[in-house]
């Protein structure tokens, strides 16, 4: 355990100063574009994997938290001019409050009663926000970019290297929760509530903390991409694509430990990268999709539950 | 700007919605609230039912309605067809069904949808019929005829459907079903057969459903969307699987958005089946005229 402890953070480490010197090095703009969108969606699946994962909560409003992300970061920019970093700090207390409120919304609320509650939510802010005039309403809003701080030579850049930031940041509390009693009484609760309850985990609490941790990672995971895209619009912020993405990233990764969400994360948002730029953006959901269904109904421990079975059918051939 | 004349306009033209709206939920008070499926994609089959309405009366010139009464057996073989593949997948292992459930059912949704892009493309599409385009004047209210028909065929159908459900052989055991799977095995019935042939009906009912929808307003592919909360909120509020209780949800559904669309503006209007679905959900989970406790 305590190897496994020292080789994460040298991992993370080795990641970050990666990062890093790839926006040193390399001057070519693409790899950061396509980077950025690679490591947001990792973020966003680690962060859903700590509700859904480990507590079995099948959240479709990852669009709503996201949305409410870069809706923070145009709003704090238009009235205060706030730099990123107040932006994505803003964007995370606002994310932890809405999950707060999904939670004590939500808590009588099991299966897809739940999922079916988070869709509601991402509809119901999305049509506040295509009504309020101030941050642009149905027609979007352009933002400008501020001048780029040291050592950047350029914004994008600097905005891979923050979301690799929040990479490293969400994927260490993941795996803090998922080895810790939290992680553990999450899953007691996701196996049987009710056994859970009884046995002395504090079910409601916990279910609590997850949304609001969920909450925040995914709305601070939002909030830079209102610079990335210099421009914001309702529709794209919320759409339900990010849910149903982040959703089959995270379940063909596989949910059982934190890495899944990582694995499922790059396989498939480089996928999709790829599609995008080489054949177009509907042939790219419906990979997407049809991967999803394929992964459900085949290999229903993701990935990462394909590998023990490896190892466990190995084991049996030899016996 | 806000008149007694305008609020009956409201209420009139929201009741024959509501009927509309309980003709497209009734699938779902089948297959959701009787058999428990979380059947998200129900809605995308809708929508699907509209292009498949919408591609033969474009090419061949089928009367709309007529077009949904053609597709409806293929609607059947589809519905039996996707229960098995859920019922294989998940509730015959038993375990975890919940969540990969759920994540099955929205994939298929999203399947549905990037093909209709695909085929047809991302432009409003709408049918011809004689009724569309005209209206029925009442004084000075002003009623679509589109909506008329709409509403006739879905009270016919809701009609036929309670009736099927209460004195057919298998519509009582389809309610068994519902109640108490293992003592309809006990007495030596095929439960899994059963709900198949439930999810068979709830399909094949779409297939009129899908031709209303189009009549009523043109469709879009990513139309389902907006459906999952109009669909769910009535079938919620209605209380799981009940059809008569179906019938009124949708109704106040009707007249609540219509009330909020001639008070706020059409920009509000998505927000309100979800709304009120969130409202159902917290205060009263069992609906209006819940079967269980």
């Amino acid at each position: 355990m305590k190897r496994n402890g020292i080789f994460f953070w040298i991992g993370a480490i080795l990641f970050l100063a990666a990062a890093l010197v790839m926006t040193q090095v390399i001057g070519n703009q693409y790899p950061f574009f396509a980077g950025y969108v690679i490591l947001q969606f990792i973020v966003l699946a680690v962060a859903w994997s700590i509700l859904g994962g480990y507590a079995g909560y099948v959240n479709f409003g990852t669009s709503a938290f996201f949305g409410m992300g870069v809706y923070t970061a145009v709003f704090l920019v238009k009235a205060v001019g706030a730099p990123l970093a107040v932006q994505i700090a803003a964007a995370a207390a606002v994310g932890a409050l809405m999950g707060f409120a999904l939670g004590l919304l939500t808590l009588r609320m099991r299966g897809i009663f739940f999922s079916i509650a988070t869709i509601a939510l991402t509809i119901i802010i999305e049509t506040s926000i295509t009504n309020w005039r101030y941050v642009g309403g149905a027609a979007g809003i352009q933002i400008q970019r501020p001048a780029v701080t040291e050592p950047f030579d350029n914004y994008v850049q600097m905005l891979f290297f923050v979301q690799a930031l929040l990479v490293v940041l969400a994927v260490v509390i993941s795996r803090y929760i998922q080895n810790s009693w939290i992680g553990r009484g999450l899953q007691a609760l996701r196996d049987d509530e009710l056994a859970a309850e009884c046995t002395g985990v504090p079910t409601l609490r916990l279910k609590l903390l997850a949304c609001v941790i969920s909450g925040a990672l995914m709305c601070a995971a939002g909030a830079p991409a209102a610079m990335y895209l210099q421009y914001a619009d309702p529709a794209s912020a919320f759409n339900l694509n990010y849910s149903v993405s982040v959703l089959a990233m995270s379940l063909i990764g596989g949910t059982a430990h934190w890495a899944g969400p990582i694995i499922g994360a790059i396989l498939l948002a480089t996928t999709q990268q790829l599609l995008t730029v080489t054949i177009s953006s509907e042939v790219n959901v419906l990979v997407l999709g049809v991967m999803l269904v394929l992964f459900v109904v085949g290999a229903p421990e993701g990935i990462i539950g394909l590998i023990p079975r490896v190892h466990r059918n190995r084991k049996e051939g030899e016996a | 700007m806000f008149s007694f004349d305008l609020l009956l306009d409201a209420v009139v033209i929201g009741v024959l919605l509501g009927c509309f709206y309980a003709a497209v939920s009734l699938g779902l008070s089948i297959s959701f609230g009787l058999l428990d499926v979380p059947h998200v994609a129900h809605p995308a089959f809708l929508v699907l039912a509209s292009y498949a309405v919408f591609f033969l009366n474009e090419h061949y010139g089928v009367e709309p309605l007529v077009a949904g009464l053609l597709i409806t057996p293929l609607f059947f073989l589809l519905g039996l067809a996707a229960y098995r593949l859920y019922y294989e997948t998940f509730e015959k292992r038993g375990s975890d069904a919940g969540v990969r459930g759920i994540a099955f059912f929205f994939g298929i949704a999203f399947i549905i949808e990037v093909l209709i892009i695909l085929q047809f493309g991302v432009d409003q599409r709408s049918v011809t019929a004689t009724y569309v385009g005209k209206a029925w004047r009442l004084g000075d209210m002003r009623i679509p005829f589109r909506l008329l028909v709409a509403f006739a065929v879905a009270a016919a159908l809701t009609i036929l459907l309670t009736l099927y459900l209460s004195r057919t052989y298998m519509g009582r055991a389809i309610r068994a079903v519902a109640q108490d799977q293992e003592a309809l095995r006990l007495m030596g019935a095929n439960p899994v057969w059963i709900k198949q042939w439930a999810f068979g009906i709830a399909t094949a009912v779409l297939g009129i459903a899908g031709a209303l929808l189009i009549i009523v307003a043109p469709v879009e592919p990513t139309l389902d969307r907006t459906y999952i909360g109009r669909t769910f909120c009535v079938v919620v509020m209605a209380g799981l699987g009940s059809m008569s209780g179906t019938l009124v949800a949708a109704i106040i559904l009707g007249v609540a958005e219509t009330i909020v669309l001639t008070l706020f503006g059409a920009s509000w209007a998505p927000a309100i089946s979800f709304a009120m679905l969130l409202g159902v959900l917290a205060v009263r989970p069992q609906g209006l005229f819940g079967r269980r406790s």
